[in-house]
């Protein structure tokens, strides 16, 4: 352990700004790069889904018009 | 005999095989993922002595050099991938450029931020247009221009041609980022461990370095199988397996 309290592992030795600044829009991007991916993925979903039952009701319309 | 040499690989050129390959390895890769970044970076953060020269700023570097590395490292494998997709016009392929570009663009500007930020304490300021910074910031550009280009077609077969081949080009620029430090005077310091010698870091600093590399290295991975996932199925949206996988899996989110 390089540091005797949270207190100081906090401060960075200084560095506080610098570190924490770097760390965190870091993890802020990656987690922002995996939320939008994975919203991007459930989106690609819905808009195959929709469209199958789109397709199924202009189906059923045709049918029941002949 | 490349036709020989390669064809084991022939099944995963196939959507649908590629598909269920990469929703198999996801959670293992993004599990582990996790898991060496925590590792990595908590030991570099807390348990790495200091530097004797930089303080605890030195810490930085646990992020910064795994995104850097890998920054170029995506970048490769995005070249490779739009010259295979050129070359061979495989299709997944051509899809996986479209995967990757994001997440080497995120990686590309993880390494300029911690760089700033720890150049700001060491060397009096955040930026310097000496060769090391602004190579690696073309390389941001070389990913936002594929990232434009794939999308500015209304044919997007078309998009991902041209996008394949700036990615292609953009491959001069791996050298000239690697080899900046030791070709111009630079502020930017040499290379610690990516060379043909002993790594000039003590092994307490270099044992969490790596762990941290490992785990960039695997979320790349892991955030490329997600997204190729996803490319898959826009692509691959009017055939028979895709419409049935998404009806089977009607309200569950997958």
């Amino acid at each position: 352990m390089a540091f005797t309290s949270w207190a100081d592992f906090w401060a960075m030795g200084g560095y506080a700004l610098f570190v924490w600044l770097s760390f965190g829009s870091t993890y802020g991007l990656l987690l922002g790069l995996w939320w939008y991916s994975k919203r991007q993925h459930n989106n690609i979903q819905q808009q195959i889904r929709a469209k199958a039952a789109r397709e199924q009701r202009v189906r059923q319309h045709q049918e029941r018009e002949k | 005999m490349w036709g020989s040499m390669f064809r084991w690989l022939d099944p995963y050129a196939k959507p649908e095989t590629l598909y269920h390959l990469c929703g198999r390895l996801l959670p293992y890769l993004m599990g582990l993922a996790v898991f060496t970044l925590v590792l990595g970076n908590i030991w570099g953060l807390a348990f790495s002595p200091a530097d004797y020269q930089q303080g605890d700023s030195y810490r930085i570097i646990y992020i910064h050099v795994p995104s850097a590395i890998w920054s170029m490292g995506a970048y490769s494998s995005m070249a490779i991938a739009a010259f295979i997709g050129l070359v061979w016009q495989i299709r997944v392929a051509q899809w996986a450029v479209l995967a990757i570009a994001p997440i080497g663009a995120v990686y590309t500007a993880i390494a300029l931020i911690t760089g700033a930020a720890w150049g700001k304490p060491m060397w009096g300021t955040w930026w310097v247009w000496d060769a090391r910074l602004t190579s690696e910031l073309v390389l941001l550009f070389l990913y936002l221009g594929v990232i434009a280009l794939a999308g500015a077609f209304s044919e997007a077969a078309r998009g991902i041609k041209v996008a394949s081949l700036l990615a292609i080009v953009g491959v001069v620029n791996l050298p000239i980022i690697h080899f900046s430090v030791e070709w111009w005077n630079t502020l930017h310091q040499g290379a610690t461990i990516t060379k043909f010698a002993k790594p000039s870091i003590d092994p307490s600093m270099l044992w969490p370095l790596l762990v941290s590399l490992l785990g960039f290295a695997l979320l790349l991975a892991a955030l490329t199988c997600l997204r190729l996932r996803s490319q898959i199925l826009m692509f691959e949206q009017h055939r028979p397996w895709v419409r049935q996988l998404v009806e089977s899996k009607n309200g569950e989110q997958n």
